[in-house]
């Protein structure tokens, strides 16, 4: 079991905000790098909390995203109001995407999102209903 | 392979660049993509990017993975936003006439490798 977590970042983000959307994965990883935390597991934590955040801005009403750390692993959770995800196994499906056209020509919904997630986090879990929207907790592993 | 010998083998324009190292950069590796997420499940530092896309979600993506050169390709500007923010993570960008295939394989002949793919894994 872990130590007692610590929160070091807790941001909301907007719905359809592709201006801002990503600021928040930037900000997390500043702050991993300040504290000392190696650089492949901050590139690992990046691409992670990148691709969820993204999934906020993209699929849901909005959300936000919360980071907790303690001296063996680092939390990322990722909680939006809705919609849900209507199949999960499909949505971990590499290739498979809902977005539209026109957030295909912005150069996503390659149908990669959570399978890169799941890729690079030590353990994942995802809730998602209609009514609760999507709940994503990620954790990864600090201490070899 | 030095940034410089990328700008002159894909003629390229300057949009940004910030420090004087600039031409002395040692470029190691590329990819070329168009959909983000196949952009971050490469993992590794200092990469070049090949894109046609020139929204600022680009520049963000190359902030995640470290990538800290962008080729917008087929001639194309980016948006003001995309040029702002790159300056603010001064990561370099450029411009050139020649489309995604024929630039990667200039680059390729040329002698940078692909990506190392720590990547295709199944899912189970």
């Amino acid at each position: 079991m872990s130590l007692q977590k610590q929160q070091i970042l807790n941001k909301e983000i907007d719905s359809f905000d592709f201006q801002s959307g990503g600021e928040a994965s930037s900000d997390l990883k500043n702050i991993l790098r300040k504290l000392g935390v190696p650089s492949k597991i901050v590139r690992k934590t990046a691409i992670i909390t990148y691709e969820l955040e993204m999934n906020v801005v993209i699929h849901s009403l909005g959300g936000e995203i919360t980071a907790l750390i303690s001296e063996d692993e680092l939390e990322i959770r990722v909680d939006d109001s809705g919609p849900g995800i209507e199949d999960l196994d499909k949505a971990f499906t590499a290739g498979f995407s809902t977005a539209s056209d026109e957030i295909r020509e912005m150069g996503f919904g390659a149908g990669m999102g959570l399978v890169n997630v799941k890729r690079y986090a030590d353990q994942i879990d995802v809730k998602s209903s209609k009514d609760a929207g999507t709940h994503v907790k990620v954790i990864i592993n600090l201490a070899n | 392979m030095k940034l410089k010998t990328v700008k002159s083998l894909l003629n390229t324009e300057t949009i940004f660049e910030a420090s004087d190292e600039k031409d002395e950069l040692e470029v190691k590796n590329a990819c070329g993509a168009d959909l983000m997420s196949d952009v971050l499940a490469f993992s590794n530092e200092k990469t070049l990017l090949l894109t046609g896309l020139t929204n600022p979600q680009v520049v963000r993506t190359a902030e995640m993975i470290g990538i800290q050169v962008i080729i917008f390709v087929r001639g194309k500007e980016p948006q003001i936003e995309t040029i702002s923010l790159a300056n603010q993570l001064n990561i370099f960008l450029y411009s050139t006439d020649k489309p995604l295939f024929e630039a990667c394989g200039l680059l390729y002949k040329n002698g940078i490798g692909p990506e190392e793919m720590n990547y295709i894994e199944t899912f189970k």
